[in-house]
């Protein structure tokens, strides 16, 4: 039985703090009208959280939680859901025109369509390139385990993932 | 003044780490050399007061650290054995040398006389051609809040005024994750359909 990422206490922590990270993307990027961040950082960061991930628990566990094809779906509908908010403006007049109530300035319901356009970035972002960092895990790894093999070498066992 | 001699040391530090990362022989260094880069272009982001910049900078600073950094040790080719030759150096030194100066005197000083406008004067102040006054960029700040209801006058620009810009900007991502997409695709089409005419 190989061993598939890292030691175990890269992992608990991993368990411990991956959690957080993602919820702190998620505000990021909600309060993106109200202070520095938005829907592109909280992507980011949340792509951050999944490399974490990724780099504990080795890419083929990761894989069978979350595969690239669902993010692919995602990603998709994150990118619907900002055009979606872009055709609701030009229902409402112009193409991206802010037609929900502007709200009271520094609360949290202000600024109408800018936190829900934040959400569909932060979930297209995020999405997509947490789908391409698990492509790439899976994808390098599977070459390179393969290469060894075939040089007679036994890889190791860190990468068998 | 303060702020642009930190500005100016740290974009001659970016200079400095890329220039390692072209010429070293060691891909290790070369790739620590582009994450000093692009931390110093975060921190230069924070200085200029881009904090919204800064933030998707670092982030995105370290998941391309950690990338490379895994490409590279994967490989295990740490080395090009291949010695860099003095006169390769010496002509990448002399052309930042001509950059720095046609820079220099692109920006003509700090008084606004050169093709540049001054430090913390931005073209969007004054509008095109330096007629309009208060320019664009005035008017942003002024009707921002006003006009969105957003407190980040960032977020005001790049999702209500300018959202169609961001438009581009999601496309752009969207098309290269794609490009990504099918270039990692395990097994072809044509493989995988050859594979379903062998089985039966």
């Amino acid at each position: 039985m190989k061993h598939a990422g890292m030691t175990s206490i890269v992992q608990n922590t991993t368990r411990l703090v991956a959690g957080f990270i993602a919820v702190f993307a998620v505000y990021i990027a909600l309060t993106g009208h109200l202070s520095p961040g938005g829907g592109f950082a909280g992507g980011v960061i949340l792509a951050a959280a999944a490399a974490l991930v990724l780099l504990a628990f080795g890419g083929r566990r990761t894989q069978a939680v979350l595969s690239e094809g669902t993010c692919h779906v995602v990603d998709a509908a994150g990118a619907l859901g900002f055009v979606a908010i872009a055709l609701g403006g030009l229902g409402a007049g112009v193409f991206f025109a802010n037609f929900l109530p502007l709200g009271e300035l520094h609360r949290f319901a202000s600024g109408g369509t800018i936190a829900l356009a934040n959400l569909a970035i932060l979930v297209k972002v995020g999405a997509g390139l947490v789908g391409v960092l698990l492509a790439l895990a899976v994808y390098g790894t599977a070459r390179y385990v393969a290469a060894e093999r075939a040089r007679g070498e036994s890889p190791d066992p860190f990468l068998e993932i | 003044m303060g702020i642009e001699l930190l500005v100016v040391a740290l974009l001659v530090f970016m200079l400095i780490a890329a220039l390692v990362a072209v010429e070293t022989s060691d891909l290790l260094s070369a790739v620590i050399s582009i994450g000093a880069a692009g931390f110093a272009l975060s921190a230069i982001d924070l200085l200029v007061g881009a904090p919204d910049l800064a933030i998707t900078q670092l982030v995105f600073e370290v998941i391309a650290l950690v990338l490379l950094l895994c490409v590279v040790l994967t490989r295990r080719d740490t080395s090009v054995t291949q010695p860099r030759d003095a006169l390769r150096t010496g002509v990448a030194l002399l052309a930042c040398g001509v950059v720095l100066v046609i820079v220099f005197f692109a920006v003509g000083g700090t008084d606004g006389r050169g093709a540049l406008p001054p430090f913390g004067d931005p073209v969007l102040n004054h509008g095109p051609g330096a007629v309009v006054s208060p320019g664009v960029s005035a008017e942003y700040l002024a009707r921002g809040a006003r006009e969105t209801g957003a407190a980040n006058a960032v977020m005001a620009v790049l999702l209500d005024y300018r959202a169609y810009d961001t438009l581009g900007e999601a496309t752009i991502i969207f098309v290269s994750i794609l490009g990504a997409y099918a270039i990692l695709r395990r097994v072809g089409r044509r493989a995988a359909a050859r594979k379903e005419e062998a089985a039966p």
